[in-house]
């Protein structure tokens, strides 16, 4: 009996790993933000200022939280009609079918390419693209971001939007096909209104995804530290920075770059929170 | 009058009828152009990289600059390969899988066990946001801790460091997620049996669900594989191949970073990439493909 009692300690033992690696993330981020917080108080959030030069050091987080959270949001103005149809074909039209089958490991592909390939893709292949419409000079910007970035949530949003739709009771959809609604008719006034909030909740994770991705806004925003004035504007989003500006920091720059860590972190788990909250409560 | 009445009924049915289809297409075609960047990417890295693929490529490290300019300019293939990167990335993805896969089985187990007791609510709950944190944040992480304080510099500890707390979160997931499935009668009859705990777990549970372990496992490598943001900032790269886990070490992914910013490498970049692309792709049907041949655990 002894030994059952050592079997679920060990068990115990490797789940407090966790709590302790949840705390120590939270610890280490907010001691490192510290030193920047007490310089710049609460303005560090508020202010545009980046400058590096020593001696006159100013740093602000906003260019950086506006440039994500912009980028997130257009990347998922321009997932959502993607997801829309591929759940919908997935989960409705072409339900149980090969086709569907095909369909759903080729947007599952979609998922497996790492980000840094995006990026690089996304240069070589997306701006000359983009530049040869004559709306951007350089390629580099908000928009070409973007567009990346939603190529890279879609498969996040469509399996979990399709999974919702197959669950959309049969016997829901018959009443309504029985009194003679058409197809259009029964996915606009059955399906969506009952899988409402799964759908809803499958595209705010997937914004959640967007929000720390990285490497491929990184090759492609053009890194500047300004608010972004328009749709082809350069930027720099929270994840960017850090990536493009952590290497060579140190001192206040770095406790900066921390802060901007730390605050990317709560509002990604805030996102992801609301995501699950939605799931849980009406999914 | 009846007709009149009829006319109307039928181009209300036909009207009807016609936005119908026009939504099936729309769909269709939102569809198809959703997986159209899948094979833009893939076919456009197997044109433009397919070349620099050779036995050097796996086998000598990454060139310099000087010897891609000098081959470029003669348009020749670049010398060299990726051995470094790949030797980087399978050591910090070797100590990161040591690590994280025992304790996330471990911790997935307790999950299971303890079912919805409050304190497993609570460590899945933390599970989830550790599974959300952008990887770059897990980067700052290893460097505070490892870089700054144990190697005392860049060090593929670090490295791996960041690549366990990202791997241990779907570990645990998949792990419980597998379990649940497992019908409780077996458990019951191992029991019954008079087998202690341990004994259940490892004779019983793990067996049982082996090829939906091994799929989480495979899902987690491949997600890891391909991770760049956190390894520049712990791992950094190295030119040389290395296997000390105090120093510097590089890593496909950072090669391909690298070799990004040089242009004098562009050639290098597509095969990389196109190697990495097809290694971490590999790795995910592989896992999908043995998830569906074994639906029910």
């Amino acid at each position: 009996m002894s030994g059952d009692k050592v079997t679920k300690a060990l068990l115990f033992l490797s789940s407090l790993t966790v709590l302790l690696l949840s705390a120590g993330i939270v610890l280490s981020l907010t001691g490192g933000a510290i030193p920047a917080f007490r310089e710049y108080g609460p303005g560090f959030i508020t202010s545009t200022l980046w400058n590096p030069t020593t001696g006159s050091e100013e740093y602000g987080a906003l260019p950086f939280i506006a440039g994500t959270v912009i980028t997130s949001l257009l990347a998922l103005l321009l997932c959502i009609p993607m997801a829309f149809s591929t759940s919908l074909f997935i989960a409705e039209y072409f339900r149980g079918t090969r086709t569907a089958g095909i369909l759903r490991s080729l947007v599952d592909m979609l998922a497996g390419i790492p980000s840094i390939v995006y990026g690089f893709w996304g240069f070589y292949a997306l701006r000359p693209l983009l530049i040869s419409t004559g709306l951007t000079d350089q390629g580099f910007g908000i928009f070409t971001a973007s567009i990346v970035l939603a190529i890279m949530i879609v498969p996040y949003a469509t399996s979990l939007s399709a999974e919702i739709i197959a669950m959309v009771p049969s016997e829901l959809k018959e009443a309504a096909y029985s009194l003679g609604a058409t197809r259009r008719e029964v996915i606009f006034s059955v399906i969506i209104p009952s899988a409402r909030s799964g759908i809803v909740a499958s595209f705010i994770l997937a914004l959640g995804r967007a929000l720390g991705e990285t490497m491929a806004v990184t090759m492609l925003i053009g890194n500047a530290n300004i608010i972004p004035k328009g749709l082809f504007s350069p930027g720099n989003t929270m994840a960017s920075v850090i990536a493009n500006q952590f290497g060579e920091a140190d001192g206040l720059k770095l406790s900066a770059l921390i802060a901007i860590g730390l605050l990317l972190f709560a509002i990604t788990a805030l996102v992801n929170a609301a995501g699950k909250f939605i799931i849980r409560r009406f999914a | 009058m009846n007709s009149a009445m009829d006319n109307l009924l039928t181009d209300n049915i036909k009207r009807r009828n016609r936005t119908n289809t026009r939504l099936k297409y729309i769909i269709i075609a939102g569809a198809v152009i959703t997986v159209v960047p899948i094979f833009l990417i893939v076919g456009n890295l197997a044109l433009k990289g397919y070349r620099q693929i050779n036995l050097a490529f796996f086998t000598e490290p990454a060139p310099d600059t000087f010897q891609a300019m000098m081959a470029a300019a003669s348009g020749e293939v670049i010398p060299g390969g990726i051995v470094n990167g790949l030797i980087g990335s399978l050591l910090m993805v070797l100590v990161a899988s040591l690590v994280s896969i025992p304790l996330g089985l471990m911790t997935g187990i307790y999950l299971y066990e303890n079912g919805t007791k409050r304190y497993a609510n609570f460590i899945r709950s933390l599970t989830e946001i550790l599974q959300g944190v952008p990887s770059i944040i897990l980067g700052i992480i290893a460097y505070l801790w490892v870089v700054k304080n144990i190697t005392r510099g860049y060090s593929a500890l670090a490295g791996s460091t960041a690549l366990t707390i990202m791997m241990l979160p779907l570990i645990i997931r998949s792990t419980e997620e597998t379990m649940k499935m497992i019908p409780v009668t077996i458990r019951e009859a191992a029991f019954a049996l008079g087998a202690p705990y341990y004994k259940m777990i490892i004779k019983v549970l793990i067996p049982v669900s082996f090829s939906g372990l091994a799929t989480g496992v495979l899902l987690a490598l491949s997600r890891i594989l391909g991770e760049t943001a956190p390894l520049m900032l712990t791992a950094l790269g190295n030119p040389s191949v290395s296997l000390d886990l105090t120093k510097p070490v590089s890593a496909v992914p950072l090669l391909i970073w690298d070799f990004y910013n040089d242009p004098n490498m562009v050639n290098l970049v597509w095969s990389a990439s196109l190697f990495l692309m097809i290694f971490v792709l590999s790795m995910n049907l592989l896992s999908r493909s043995i998830a569906s041949k074994h639906k029910y655990i």
